[in-house]
């Protein structure tokens, strides 16, 4: 039987209608390909309009149509809506093909005849396609009501707290000894200047003493199998070698320690710790670590001061790793991100001239829990500098190094300045490129910065020395700069130079997101499902992130993406079970010859591989039907729905104008 | 053996000669062949390039295509004549009218330029292709305890060329190492000496070495490092001039890397031109030679 085909072809106001000649498509599709099935053809101003869509319901009933194709924008914006409305028509939706002629030709094209010839070649690909479209049915599974947090930080913190205070289980996976994240380590926040610790502080005791909350700090993520819904991941609890279930907390363990260490995390190198410790006095949970890299007892076999001094006996020196595996319906990941090496621009001075410091040192200097108690000294501990240079963009804005901006270094830059005048008095120098400063309240935080006497110099600062050329400058840290609003090179003499070191993704970012079966950017930021209108989902279903491991952002922004990645999932969660998209590859068993190519291949794990058969087998809830395998597949033994050879070819054919009836007329030039 | 066109450049023939005598000296000592290129004419140095661009460019474009027929790696010893190779080479490859240009001057000498030789500074032929096992082998006489400043000036970095690190490269330092000697890491081992300032503003000029000088003091060094004859002459000819300009009292050794990399080869001071430096370097080649 053949076919009945609609074909739809959309202005989208000027969009595609400015470029393409529509109607002649419209006609030209209708006329053309009438022999291929086309019953109807049409165009209207907004196909994804309830009109637009009614047009096309309209047409299935009464034309009695068996195939639809929308020629609109990329699918990845309305193949939804059209499919719904086929369905609502009592089509099956999957024998709609959306083809774009926006981005793929209106947008990026300027020539109108041949932008015109493109949309017919394209309608007919569609054409050609849609009629070995199957129909299908969506697989449904069930959800777990579970949901793994990944990542201590302010956002995972919020995600967390959401969907346990909803009534669920949340299980809080962080590598470090404490949750807190990077915003434990800050003194004051922008624009407020409230303090980071005091905001912060109650949502991780919060998190603490949350029924629904497992807290596994000290833990990493070493496998995730299963699928949206189903997920199992094996948790490694690296040993603390402290017995949780009797430690009281207490501190006398690393009272007593004898062995100081650089604390090169939390306290960025700026202060020390014991071997054993918690990294700040308000650490979730207020159990410590025992460091086995620098504990004299692994090193040299004696010791046991905290042994000793225990009043509940709770150290544990043998205790070992522990692996275990919980089973979650979705996964947030909030990891966070990595600060730029300093040392990456030598010119900057920072590692070899001891007064140069980064944003996050300075953080710790200026915090009164930090090493000087929040004194701002230089690095001898006494001398309150006179002069400071603050450098925005130290690895940003730059093309040698990171091209984004960071986001939070100015507010960041301007915060620093406030504090350093508000303790020191010293005069203050921002070099700046641009001020950015476009959330709430903070254009008015940068007014009152220079109001405040703050000195901004617009520029990009050359390089920081300590080669003096005059006598003024000798024994200061000299910053060379153009001074771009005055058009000359200018050298200023400063005591104390901070560097605003923009944000990286995570050192590992790339192989976390392996792990979870995400994509990352260039950049290695985890990329999001669309930057605009879904901006917490990932391309894996079921795999949600939040924060600045998807990009540089300051507080609020991390706390509304927790929030919004623990609002998906929990709807989610009410509806108990989920419905996936049954494109989807499937292997012929008997034609696999167990070489293994499509196993790794597939960038969501999805293809598992029966050693007793010797066979591959696709996971149906796992794929997302980007038919990587069924290319790669030597044996031609994998197909895919939505995308079997057969429809791929006829949609070459159709591209290519082939078996076109009058083919041998020429489309008008 | 080792085969490069090599391009000594004027300076080379004249104020650097003591450059020209030592790198042969220890190009044959590391077996490497340096075939000067025949009939070779001025780089266009920095002079010629702000008064007319593509004259100067086909100025070194001839020197270029004399090496290219030859199948060899264009070498230069001065770090003006590598650069001005180097961006006229660089220039030639990817601007295909500047190139007609260029070849339809050279037709004239019966040459042709296509771009296709790779243009290299003497110091990185040393470093990369012999490298530096090769060239601790041939240390007899290790520059034990000297403390040397490796001076890399600009033009060798800037404007970048294929290098990584332009800001703190450590190349030189490794060669120095090699040697036997001590480098010393000072911030200003990169900066301009001011280049041909000298003939423009003597007093900025002169200021730029004292700089220099100064820097390389304050780090106990015994002797300064060059690649570049340009650099070689501020730095060691005008330190009378700085010292009477500034009040200072500086006399420290310069020497070209060839003279020190000779040095530890063991090779007489008088094969290498030291005789004729101007600030002298006595007490630095006893030290040298105490170590043998």
């Amino acid at each position: 039987m053949s076919e009945r085909i609609g074909v739809y072809i959309c202005h989208c106001g000027t969009n595609i209608a400015g470029i393409v000649n529509v109607a002649d498509v419209s006609k030209w599709a209708g006329e053309r390909l009438a022999d291929k099935g086309v019953v109807i053809s049409r165009d209207y101003k907004f196909m994804c309009s309830s009109l637009g869509q009614e047009l096309i319901q309209k047409d299935i009933k009464e034309q009695k149509l068996t195939r639809v194709v929308v020629a609109a924008c990329s699918p990845h914006l309305h193949e939804r809506t059209f499919r719904n409305a086929c369905k609502g028509a009592g089509l099956n939706p999957y024998l709609c093909e959306l083809v774009s002629i926006r981005e793929q030709d209106s947008w990026v094209h300027t020539d109108k005849v041949a932008a015109t010839a493109k949309a017919k070649a394209i309608v007919s690909g569609g054409v050609a396609r849609v009629i070995h479209h199957e129909a299908l049915e969506p697989l449904r599974v069930p959800i777990h009501p579970a949901t793994l947090v990944v990542g201590g930080g302010i956002a995972g913190i919020q995600a967390a707290l959401e969907i346990a205070d909803a009534g669920f289980r949340v299980y809080l996976v962080e590598r470090e000894p404490s949750i807190g994240g990077h915003m434990a380590q800050f003194d004051k926040t922008f624009p407020t200047l409230d303090c980071s610790a005091c905001i912060l502080t109650p949502k991780m005791v919060d998190v603490g003493n949350h029924p629904n909350i497992t807290l596994l700090t000290w833990s990493e993520v070493q496998k995730v199998d299963g699928y949206v819904g189903n997920f199992a991941v094996t948790i490694k609890k690296k040993p603390r070698y402290i017995k949780t279930e009797d430690c009281t907390g207490c501190g006398i363990c690393w009272e007593k320690c004898p062995k100081k260490v650089i604390d090169n995390v939390f306290e960025a190198g700026m202060g020390n710790r014991k071997a054993v410790y918690v990294p700040f006095p308000q650490a979730v949970p207020k159990y410590p670590v025992i460091d086995d890299v620098n504990c004299t007892y692994y090193l040299k076999g004696t010791c046991k001061a905290c042994e000793k001094f225990c009043p509940t006996n709770a150290i544990d020196f043998n205790q070992k790793a522990e692996e275990i595996t919980v089973e979650v319906g979705n996964i947030i990941l909030a990891t966070g991100y990595d600060l730029f090496d300093a040392r990456r621009i030598p010119q900057y001075g920072y590692g070899k001239l001891a007064n140069v410091y980064t944003n996050l040192e300075f953080e710790r200097l200026c915090n009164a829990a930090g090493p000087t108690g929040g004194n701002i000294v230089l690095r001898d501990g006494k001398t309150t500098p006179k002069t400071v240079g603050i450098v925005h963009c130290v690895g940003s804005r730059d093309k040698n190094y990171n091209a984004y901006c960071s986001a939070i270094c100015c507010m960041q830059s301007l915060k620093f300045a406030h504090l350093v005048r508000e303790r020191t008095g010293a005069e203050v120098y921002n070099f700046y490129i641009d001020i950015r400063t476009p959330s709430k309240g903070y254009e008015e935080f940068y007014q009152r910065l220079l109001e405040e006497g703050t000195r901004f110099v617009r520029g990009k600062v050359a390089e920081v020395t300590n080669v003096a050329r005059v006598p003024e400058e000798e024994g200061k840290l000299i910053i060379q700069v153009e001074d771009t609003l005055i058009g000359k090179q200018r050298r200023i003499p400063v005591d104390m130079v901070v560097l605003s070191s923009g944000m990286q993704a995570r050192h590992d970012s790339k192989e976390v997101a392996k792990l979870f079966g995400i994509s990352c950017s260039a950049d290695a930021w985890y990329i999001e499902r669309h930057p605009k209108l879904d901006p917490v989902a990932t391309m894996t279903e079921g795999v949600y992130i939040a924060g600045c491991a998807q990009g540089p952002k300051d507080i609020p922004a991390s706390v509304v993406q927790g929030a919004a990645a623990a609002a998906r999932i929990l709807g989610k969660i009410q509806q108990k079970e989920i419905a996936l998209e049954p494109v989807r590859a499937t292997i012929n068993q008997d034609q696999c010859s167990g070489c293994r190519i499509c196993n790794n291949l597939c960038p969501f794990n999805a293809i598992l591989f029966h050693e007793d058969k010797m066979v591959s087998e696709v996971n149906p809830a796992l794929c997302q039907g980007c038919g990587t395998c069924v290319a790669a597949c030597p044996a031609g033994a994998i197909s895919g729905t939505g995308f079997s050879n057969e429809q791929i070819l006829s949609q070459i054919d159709g591209l290519l104008l082939l078996n076109i009836s009058n083919a041998a007329v020429p489309i008008e030039q | 053996m080792k085969q490069y066109a090599y391009y000594p450049g004027c300076s080379l023939e004249s104020l650097g000669k003591s450059y020209h005598v030592s790198t042969l000296a220890v190009a044959s000592a590391l077996g490497v062949e340096l075939k000067e290129i025949e009939d070779w004419n001025c780089c266009g140095a920095t002079a010629y390039f702000p008064v007319d661009e593509l004259l100067a460019y086909t100025l070194t474009a001839r020197n270029l295509a004399k090496a290219e027929k030859t199948g060899l790696d264009f070498v230069a010893p001065c770090s003006a004549c590598y650069k001005n190779a180097y961006f006229t080479n660089s220039y030639i490859q990817k601007d295909p009218d500047l190139a007609d240009h260029i070849n339809y001057a050279l037709e004239a000498d019966n040459l042709h330029i296509a771009g296709t030789s790779k243009v290299r500074h003497l110091i990185e032929v040393f470093i990369n292709d012999v490298g530096f096992d090769e060239i601790k082998n041939k240390v007899t006489n290790p520059l034990k305890g000297l403390r040397i400043a490796p001076y890399y000036g600009c033009q060798i970095l800037r404007p970048r060329k294929d290098h990584e690190d332009v800001e703190n490269p450590q190349y030189f330092e490794g060669l120095l190492s090699t040697l036997g000697a001590e480098p010393i890491d000072y911030a200003s081992k990169a900066r301009c000496c001011g280049g041909s300032l000298i003939i423009t503003n003597r007093k900025a000029a002169l200021d730029m070495v004292r700089i220099l000088l100064q820097d390389a003091i304050n780090h106990n060094a015994d002797v300064i490092a060059t690649t570049c004859p340009m650099c070689d002459v501020n730095l060691e000819v005008y330190q009378a001039q700085v010292n009477r300009e500034f009040g200072t009292q500086y006399a420290i050794p310069v020497m070209y890397f060839t003279q020190l990399m000779g040095l530890a080869f063991g090779i007489l001071p008088g094969h290498l031109g030291i005789a004729k430096r101007q600030v002298s370097g006595a007490s630095m080649l006893a030290l040298a030679q105490n170590t043998k």
